[in-house]
């Protein structure tokens, strides 16, 4: 769809200069006998309706004005968006002279619902946040929580290399994403084919030991929910043989791929002052050459004893994040290889009954629930037992007041949860800061002055997943 | 689960007058005392008490048969902590407050409290002075922070004078350091600057506390919804916003929204 002109007053597209003036004394709340849901007859500028046919003939019914600016949207619905982006871009021929977002197409309330649940139904929001790396909001989650508690010592080291070791098989399937529909925005159908086909193989493993491809809630504040199911380590150390085999038909097809590079190498430039600037972390800011990586810098759930590398580039463009990422996952898969020969047996989660789930889990005939001997001691054995489960489970555990703020390396980038408790059963407030959603605003610092084609490729190197921008 | 009156972490000072919420004045006794040279540390305040609960659950209205109603809890945040805070603290203190002094801002003036917890250091700082601290931090070669990791505000609609709180993630990536920084705004006149002009990656973040609490950064270049549509009444995450919600139909019974169910103060 190509509009003509000026905005509608009120458009989205908002970040334009000179609208400041509209909210600067406090809204209360009404916009007088505006209606939203009218006819459209009160946009300003003249809306045309394309859906194919020849270009010339497009430009030539604009008519009597064709000096004045086409605005285009992209999105929220379109295949090479990534998801429900709209992407509002001036076009002058096929130059992009101006681009900006506009989000929010997918905003769940998820902070809001989380204030009217317990900390650990927390865990069930959070992992829906962005859905591609559900392992690292529950992390981040989990850690905020467990500080505000102050029990971050007595998490079982058995808990934290599963959480180290879940991460890094996450870290996998979400690079493989970008990688797989990074190269499908570009045409490279064979780059699609072959990161979904690996990504399959995590999300099996994910399968197999969550019980769920995606929105585990498995990670949980004071540990995680379950221990590895019999056969969980066997099916790993298969993928970790099979993974140096999968890899090079990707690193092959683009690695050196003069149609690749043509693509990518110079595309969506951001240098380390514009990525200090807007606060991009991640393969964004690693591809600059810097190497940060929360992993390293400020480690947590035990990274300090993995060995691996921080990897970069040089290039700060599209191709260096996409050699970043492929990077990365060869070091992930060297950390789990570290993480299977670390694990020894033993608990999964903090020894203190007033906060750790009153039961383990395990696989009934009708799914997954609390185990039959715990229902058996609970129904038939303790009174005790049943009282503690059912305040445990209905009422909750509660937090002592304060607010915390915890920062883990992502695959985008650093992913912050900022909780405040005010000593309750449920947070008082809960904020993430997801990479995405931040990174997101360098799409236009990235892409205007560049061609149309090159602003696909430089928000496919950003690798938003919408989930997590909108919350 | 122990008393549910007194569910305060061990860690927190009890304050002496329950009764007396106190809301924070910079008390400047702290740089009236003897040593000269170095900044001095703020004085050591009482916890602030940001809310007080009854009641455990239930009917609030009624008679009380349960006795749970006597209960009475005092949500208190932690006060100014005491010197030194162990790690690099100090020395970001150190700094942070020669720098302001350089600049002929007092930081008893600019900053409220400086809270220790759970390992995170946060500089409650006055809002006219935000910027100004902002620009210290990110530029003073000594502190160095110059990642801004985003904009989070919280309602504490029962703390009258300051409702609307944001805080601020910090972090050096030069020194390897982390920071928060928070300051406040009356709800009735809920303006904060901006930081923009400082670090313009919290251009969305603003454009969110605004869209979710309705706090006005001034100087913003353009602070318009950014999750919520243009034409959304309110601000979703105020406590004075309802969650909504329908009653779920569940095999004949009826379980209620999630902010009609049950809730323990």
């Amino acid at each position: 769809m190509a509009e003509q002109a000026e905005q509608p007053e009120s458009g989205t597209a908002g970040p334009g200069p000179g609208e400041n003036g509209e909210h600067e004394h406090g809204d209360d709340g009404r916009r007088g006998d505006f209606d939203p849901y009218g006819d459209g007859d009160d946009s300003s500028g003249r809306v045309f309706t394309v859906t194919g046919g020849d270009w010339d003939d497009i430009a030539a019914s604009l008519g009597e004005s064709p000096e004045e600016r086409v605005v285009v949207n992209m999105g929220p619905q379109h295949p090479s968006t990534h998801g429900v982006l709209r992407l509002i871009i001036e076009l002058e021929g096929e130059t992009a002279t101006e681009v900006r977002c506009g989000i929010g197409y997918l905003h769940t309330g998820i902070e809001k619902n989380m204030e009217y649940r317990s900390w650990v139904q927390g865990s069930t929001f959070v992992t829906r946040m962005d859905y591609v790396t559900p392992f690292f909001q529950e992390v981040a989650y989990a850690l905020a929580v467990e500080k505000l508690l102050d029990i971050e010592a007595q998490v079982p080291e058995r808990a934290q290399i599963i959480r180290v070791l879940l991460m890094e098989l996450n870290r996998i399937s979400s690079h493989l994403v970008c990688i797989a529909t990074g190269g499908m925005e570009m045409g490279a159908l064979s780059a699609m084919i072959f990161g979904f086909r690996e990504r399959e193989l995590v999300l099996d493993i994910f399968e197999m030991i969550t019980g769920l491809r995606m929105n585990h809630a498995f990670i949980r504040p004071g540990g995680i929910a379950q221990d590895l199911p019999p056969g969980a380590v066997d099916k790993i150390r298969e993928f970790l043989a099979l993974m140096p085999k999968r890899l090079p038909d990707i690193e092959k097809l683009c690695n050196e791929n003069p149609i690749f590079k043509g693509r990518t190498v110079g595309v969506g430039y951001l240098d380390l002052t514009g990525c200090m600037a807007l606060g991009a972390t991640g393969p964004i800011l690693r591809s600059t050459g810097l190497p940060h990586d929360l992993r390293k810098s400020q480690p947590y759930c035990g990274y300090e004893q993995y060995d691996f590398d921080v990897c970069t580039w040089d290039s700060s463009d599209s191709y260096g994040r996409f050699r970043i990422r492929l990077d990365e996952v060869h070091q992930s898969l060297k950390i789990i290889d570290q993480c299977l020969d670390k694990l020894q047996p033993g608990p999964v989660m903090v020894a203190d009954k007033k906060i750790a789930w009153p039961a383990q889990l395990a696989l009934g005939a009708d799914g997954m629930g609390n185990s039959l001997d715990h229902i058996r001691h609970i129904m038939g054995e303790s009174m005790e037992a049943l009282i503690h489960h059912f305040k445990l489970v209905t009422e909750g555990f509660r937090v002592p007041a304060g607010q915390v703020y915890v920062g883990i390396e992502s695959p985008k980038g650093e992913i912050g949860c900022h909780l405040v408790s005010d000593g309750g059963t449920r947070p008082y407030r809960a904020h993430f800061r997801d990479p995405s959603f931040n990174n997101l605003q360098c799409v236009s610092a990235m892409t205007e002055g560049s061609m149309i084609a090159d602003v696909i490729v430089a928000v496919a190197s950003i690798d938003p997943v919408m989930g997590g921008v909108d919350r | 689960m122990s008393t549910p009156s007194q569910p305060q972490s061990p860690s927190q000072p009890q304050p002496q007058q329950p009764s007396q919420p106190q809301p924070q004045t910079a008390t400047v006794q702290g740089a009236e005392s003897t040593k000269a040279n170095l900044p001095q540390p703020l004085a050591v305040q009482e916890a602030e008490i940001i809310a007080v609960r009854k009641g455990m659950f239930g009917n609030r209205n009624g008679g009380d048969t349960t006795g749970y109603g006597r209960l009475v809890r005092r949500i208190e945040l932690p006060g100014q902590s005491e010197r030194p805070y162990g790690g690099y603290f100090d020395e970001v203190e150190n700094e942070l407050f020669g720098a302001l002094d350089e600049q002929d801002l007092a930081p008893e003036l600019a900053i409220d409290k400086v809270v220790l917890f759970r390992d995170q250091l946060t500089f409650h700082v006055k809002r006219e002075h935000i910027r100004a601290v902002a620009k210290t931090l990110r530029d003073d070669p000594a502190l160095r922070f110059e990642l801004c990791l985003g904009v989070s505000g919280v309602h504490y609609p029962e703390e009258i004078g300051r409702e609307l709180h944001v805080l601020i993630p910090l972090m050096s990536v030069t020194h390897n350091r982390r920071i928060l920084l928070e300051t406040s705004c009356p709800d009735a006149d809920p303006h904060i600057p901006s930081l923009y002009p400082v670090y313009p990656a919290v251009d969305w973040h603003e454009r969110e506390t605004w869209d979710m609490f309705g706090i006005v950064f001034d100087g913003h270049p353009a602070l318009t919804r950014i999750l919520m549509p243009d034409d959304w009444p309110g601000h979703p995450q105020r406590k004075d916003y309802p969650l909504g919600g329908i009653p779920v139909e569940f095999l004949g019974a009826q379980i209620p929204a999630p902010d009609q169910r049950r809730a323990y103060n």
